[in-house]
């Protein structure tokens, strides 16, 4: 099997895009990744959306960097379930997502400055009208399959809405149709722990050179309990403390539970790489995403316009997405008697199960990416 | 699925119907409806393996555990609903039933007849049969609903439910005189 060794790509859009928020955005980039060749017809090409914390690389390793391994990688590939053999699949970078793409992080040429608080908020839509900009440069009329978990399951699900006549099929993983309540309180403990880190400065701390790191962990380590199951987290961690304890207390407030240590780490990690306005701009995102609200909260009104072939997936400890929220796809689907299939997978990782390795979730998404016809 | 089995369900449903195949197994019997009689619809099925087969075959599956009952679908979404070898898995077969006909114009139920003469003899041997159609042994067998030909017909009455047609099917044939005791295999297509 051959390693894919992609190379990143940026594509410019001079033209201003506008936003639902009423603003627009001009003379932006994106960054892109494709994997596999798009074939003559051009009828092979797959669009990978991403979530939170990832980006448009998708599979595979870079040429300089062979540990830098795509966020999708057991997914996407030669032989893999979105076979590379078959399929021209791209990874796109959102707009404000802090992994090449014109974001608050960059110089905004009208001020010299950058963008930070000045950043326009997003929205899943305004993501799809921007790659559906790239895949229309890329020379593709129609995409076979838009594939995405999570927020990536939202876009996926938001193309079929918005460009009804531009892909065959969707595959949905781990998403929902909107956010509830319970979902948005998270997001916004995750928010406020960034804004309210002094380091912040409303968003435009580049000129202060500091970065509120304080925020970004807390905001990561909240995040983190949510995607994990409590049965995954009692698995991985119990209630075992560091080795330097040795199973016992300090009877202190540092530091005990591995736990705590793990989710610090990951606090850690996510602040050294991870944009605070991405953060926010991203979880807005999330918490705007409600295509049934146009409907007067009618999924099934609001899927009427799809047209594509849908593939659903959840898993069965997923909390922050459960499966009956999948569920509420798949009757809005068939309400409308479009072609769904709807796997539920009973897999003990939670939220984090989509990204992981299950031979039945993988063996469903690999024979339904068989039957996509190129 | 026996391939008599499948032919004789098969020219149950009208050609171009909207199907739902509760308990649908990997999809055969709906690859062939649509293969052989344009129908469209979906099958439903609980079990991981059985999902993966009928996605292969390209049959649009939706994984539910049927004795959650069927919320997913309106009234009279489907012309068929079928209900082939499952009755006799389900612990709520009775709401399932009225559920067949909430969502379907038409429901057609195939289960083992366990009336057929040898399960009788066995019986009355003293020993519960295990056949080629009834495989299991009584302490682990997955048919919880054990029933005959002339009780799903009283159940039916019971739930005012028409039997439109009704047979049993054995070796590779249809049995339309005395299938309570001939057929091993019971069919009814019904209606409200």
């Amino acid at each position: 099997m051959t390693q894919l060794k992609p190379i990143p790509q940026s594509m410019h859009f001079a033209d201003a895009l506008l936003l639902s928020s009423g603003k627009s955005i001009a003379g932006y980039d994106l960054a892109y990744e494709t994997y596999g060749t798009l074939n003559a017809d051009k009828s092979n090409a797959v669009l990978i959306c991403h979530a939170l914390n990832a980006s448009h690389h998708v599979a595979g390793t870079y040429a300089d960097d062979e540990k830098n391994v795509g966020w999708w990688d057991n997914m996407v590939g030669p032989g893999k379930p979105v076979d590379t053999n078959k399929f021209f699949v791209i990874g796109v970078n959102n707009l404000g997502s802090c992994f090449g793409s014109t974001s608050p992080a960059h110089v905004d040429v009208s001020t010299g400055k950058p963008y930070g608080s000045s950043f326009p908020v997003v929205t899943v839509e305004d993501w799809v009208n921007a790659q559906e900009r790239l895949v229309t440069k890329l020379g593709i009329t129609q995409l076979a399959a838009v594939m995405g978990g999570s927020l990536g399951g939202m876009q996926a699900l938001s193309w079929t809405l918005q460009f009804p006549d531009r892909l065959r099929y969707c595959v949905c993983i781990a998403s929902a149709p909107n956010l509830s309540a319970q979902n948005i309180a998270f997001n916004e403990v995750a928010r406020r722990a960034i804004t309210t880190d002094p380091d912040f400065y409303s968003g435009d701390f580049y000129a202060h050179g500091v970065v509120p790191e304080r925020g970004l962990r807390l905001a990561r380590m909240v995040g983190h309990i949510t995607y994990l199951s409590d049965d995954a987290m009692d698995e991985k961690f119990g209630r075992e403390r560091i080795e330097s304890l040795a199973g016992q207390a300090a009877y202190g407030f540092d530091e005990e539970f591995q736990i705590e240590s793990y989710l610090k780490h990951q606090g850690k990690k996510f602040a050294s790489y991870f944009d605070a306005n991405t953060y926010l701009l991203i979880t807005r995102a999330l918490d705007y995403f409600d295509p049934a609200k146009a409907f007067g909260g009618d999924l099934s009104a609001a899927l009427a316009r799809a047209k594509a072939k849908f593939l659903v997936v959840s898993f069965t400890t997923d909390w922050r997405f459960p499966a009956e929220r999948s569920r509420e796809i798949v009757k809005a689907l068939v309400d409308n008697k479009l072609c769904v299939s709807y796997a539920e997978i009973s897999a003990s990782q939670g939220h984090d199960a989509f990204l992981l390795e299950d031979e039945r979730y993988m063996n469903v998404v690999r024979a339904y990416f068989d039957g996509v016809t190129v | 699925m026996n391939p008599f089995v499948l032919k004789t369900i098969a020219a149950l449903v009208p050609q171009g119907a909207r199907v739902l195949d509760l308990g649908c197994g990997d999809g055969e019997l709906l690859a062939y409806l649509r293969d052989h009689k344009d129908c469209t619809g979906y099958g439903i099925e609980i079990d991981d393996a059985a999902v993966h087969g009928c996605v292969k075959r390209a049959v649009d599956v939706i994984q539910l555990n049927l004795d959650e009952g069927l919320n997913l679908f309106d009234d009279n979404s489907f012309d068929v609903v079928l209900q082939i070898d499952t009755l006799q898995h389900l612990r709520n077969a009775e709401v399932m039933l009225r559920e067949t006909v909430r969502v379907g114009k038409t429901g057609i139920v195939a289960f083992p007849n366990f009336a057929h003469w040898p399960n009788r003899l066995s019986v009355l041997l003293g020993r519960m049969p295990v056949t080629k159609r009834l495989p299991h042994q009584w302490y682990d067998t997955p048919n919880i609903r054990v029933g005959t030909y002339e009780d799903f017909a009283v159940l039916a009455a019971q739930n005012n439910l028409k039997i439109e047609d009704g047979f049993g099917i054995q070796d590779d044939a249809v049995i339309r005189w005395q299938p309570n005791w001939r057929a091993g295999t019971a069919v009814f297509k019904l209606t409200r």
